[in-house]
């Protein structure tokens, strides 16, 4: 199958699940109890008439299929509409704190392939060595630590006792260098259990690898071991990494709702968490449903760039 | 085989192994048709049993799980009541206070004799608290796992076996699913149903399930084509049975590792939820719940209050952890824990 036929096919795939994305998305607000229109009144009493001009203006009193057909028409062309608590428009609150999680997201990332690889490496050459035993409890305590207590414990030492970070971010853009220095504690608390996981995936890719004839080949011909391990074994590896991207994607969303929370980050982590203590439902319907969009989409570009990197996978569904 | 003996007999050539007797016991051994199904699968379990214990990180896990259930079983006394009579079904007190309890000790107090932990901001006994708050811990990771695998056990087995549209159904909704992570889900849906301990439950075996009914599909579509499963069906077998007795448990054992794995998962999930206020009522003796104001209490120096609930829950999941990567050498000694560790 050509990479054309195979891109193809995903993306036909995608379509029903980002159909039931939507779906799930917009059923959110409709099996919540209480009524919506409760909500854009405040839970006051209201005059029928005022209560039947505000059910049309929301489109509440169309048949249910047909307010989600127009919240879909809405979704796509970017109108979230506006929070009935705050007042706010949703979308520009959205992309207002967007740019704060994609940066925490994003480094943490970084930081989790650069421990990641290179413990991994050192735990496959050193295979039943203490430095791939202590790699292993080492990956085990990072999955096993609950992120928020991390965190605490991070601002308590490095904040509190010894005073090298603020406990709040600083009143600064966010690519300042305040800022920046503030994000180094949230960073290393969301990059590590995704460390570890990619440490020990990275570990057992290569003790895979490492069985194969081409090291005994590159090995015979008299090749040092380092650019064995690092040119050769390591590149064919590195296609694991790959594969995890996308369930780290949603690791690290998890992990930002619960570590904004911890560092006060204005990102969507913390939106969300706050729009369901306000009861705001069209913010939690919009941020849900952006996370899910991306996650979808995500891994529609992990798939296509593994079947880019091994052709093998196009045959094998 | 024999044990090798020192032979008196000099000068002879000697052929171990091929006595008449021992080839006898031997064959007995490996007969393929012994259909006594039950003795063997005794031996496979006793099998997968010795190489668990001979893994020492494993065992360790498996002690530090067993000690943690003991304590918050003892924690305090059990007693169910019911149209006015209590039963007490378990008398015993380890923890020295009500968890409930004000104002026991001064507030915010740091570890003492009298309170080993120390004292939260109501001036309760965190070393009570954590050791009662096991029980919510424990229990809604038990209670969730087993739902959960009620529902994906049965849902994954059906779609891998009867594939066509049944499949492709189950499976565009665990894709779709799969589409929100884990905690995003649990809190989308706790939203909806309101707080609590059943609801909690409720919204991680919802999320739960997915993975499970995922990975059994996969390996049914490996073992139904094996062959005792084509034999089974020629021979007239409903294909309820077949699933069931034959295909299941051939393909249930990664299901286990991941459940097992899973139970701290949902340990760790169910903390998170506590921890951001949408889990348990912040006033419970939730492990999660208690570190809800933590930020404020470790603002004001009391490092207490948000240290030792933290590390009772790295103490469980770190321990099922290990159980789990046991677990999983000794059901497949080729495999690795952590591909599988996808929720």
């Amino acid at each position: 199958m050509s990479l054309a036929n195979y891109v193809l096919r995903r993306v036909v795939v995608t379509i029903p699940v980002l159909l039931g994305v939507t779906a799930i998305t917009f059923s959110l607000l409709h099996v919540a109890p209480g009524d919506p229109i409760d909500v854009v009144t405040g839970f006051q009493n209201v005059d029928d008439d005022v209560e039947a001009s505000l059910r049309a203006e929301y489109g509440l009193d169309r048949p249910v299929w047909e307010q989600y057909l127009v919240w879909v028409a809405d979704v796509l062309t970017l109108e979230f509409g506006e929070s009935p608590v705050t007042g706010r428009d949703v979308g520009a609150t959205i992309a207002e704190r967007l740019p704060y999680t994609l940066l925490l997201g994003g480094s943490a990332w970084l930081l989790s392939l650069l421990i990641g690889i290179p413990a991994g490496v050192v735990a496959a050459v050193k295979r039943g060595e203490p430095a791939d035993e202590v790699s292993r409890i080492a990956a085990l305590a990072g999955i096993a630590t609950p992120n928020f207590w991390l965190g605490l414990v991070l601002l308590l030492v490095f904040g509190v006792h010894l005073g090298w970070f603020r406990v709040i971010p600083p009143d600064a853009p966010l690519l300042s260098l305040e800022m920046l220095w503030f994000m180094l504690l949230p960073t290393i608390t969301l990059g590590t259990a995704s460390a570890a996981l990619v440490m020990r995936l990275l570990r057992s890719s290569m003790l895979r690898e490492l069985n194969e004839g081409y090291v005994r080949t590159a090995r015979a011909k008299g090749l040092r071991e380092r650019t064995v391990i690092w040119k050769h074994v390591l590149r064919n590896s590195l296609i694991a990494v790959v594969t995890v991207a996308g369930l780290q994607i949603t690791l690290l969303v998890d992990g930002a709702v619960v570590v904004e929370q911890v560092f006060s980050w204005p990102g969507m982590g913390r939106l969300l968490v706050d729009a369901i203590g306000r009861r705001d439902f069209p913010v939690v319907q919009a941020s849900v449903l952006l996370i899910g969009v991306t996650v979808v989409v995500a891994n529609l570009l992990v798939d296509i760039t593994y079947s880019y990197l091994d052709p093998r996978i196009r045959y094998d569904r | 085989m024999t044990e090798h003996q020192p032979t008196t007999e000099r000068g002879r050539i000697r052929i171990e192994g091929f006595e008449e007797a021992v080839d006898e016991t031997d064959r007995d051994g490996v007969d393929v048709w012994d259909d006594d199904r039950r003795s063997e699968r005794r031996g496979r379990l006793e099998d997968v049993w010795r190489r668990f214990r001979s893994n020492r990180s494993a065992m360790v896990g498996l002690g530090v799980v067993a000690g943690l259930v003991f304590l918050t079983v003892f924690a305090r006394p059990l007693e169910f009541s019911t149209m006015g009579y209590t039963i007490t079904v378990q008398p015993f007190s380890l923890a020295p206070h009500d968890p409930s309890e004000m104002y026991v000790g001064p507030a915010n107090a740091g570890p003492s004799l009298a309170h080993p932990f120390g004292t939260d901001w109501a001036g309760r006994d965190q070393f009570s608290r954590v050791l009662a708050g096991g029980r919510f811990s424990l229990s809604i990771g038990a209670i969730a796992v087993a739902l959960a695998l009620l529902v994906g056990i049965p849902l994954g087995a059906i779609a891998g076996y009867a594939g066509g549209w049944v499949d492709e159904l189950v499976m565009r909704l665990v894709d779709t699913l799969y589409a929100f992570p884990f905690l995003v889900l649990a809190i989308a849906i706790v939203a909806v149903l309101g707080q609590g301990y059943w609801n909690l439950v409720a919204a991680l075996a919802l999320t739960g399930w997915i993975g499970y009914a995922r990975l059994l599909r996969g390996e049914v579509l490996a073992v139904k084509e094996r062959e005792y499963v084509t034999a089974a069906t020629a021979l007239g077998v409903p294909d309820r049975t077949v699933v069931f007795r034959h295909v299941v448990p051939n393909a249930i054992a990664p299901v286990i590792v991941q459940a097992t794995l899973n139970v701290g998962t949902v340990v760790l999930s169910a903390a998170a939820l506590g921890f951001l206020g949408l889990g348990l009522d912040p006033s419970t003796a939730e492990w999660g719940a208690m570190l809800s104001r933590g930020r404020d209490s470790l603002v004001h120096g009391h490092w207490h209050v948000t240290v030792f609930p933290g590390l009772a829950i790295f103490l469980f999941v770190m321990a099922i952890n290990l159980v789990g990567d046991g677990l999983n050498d000794a059901l497949d000694p080729q495999g690795e824990t952590v591909e599988r560790r996808r929720r």
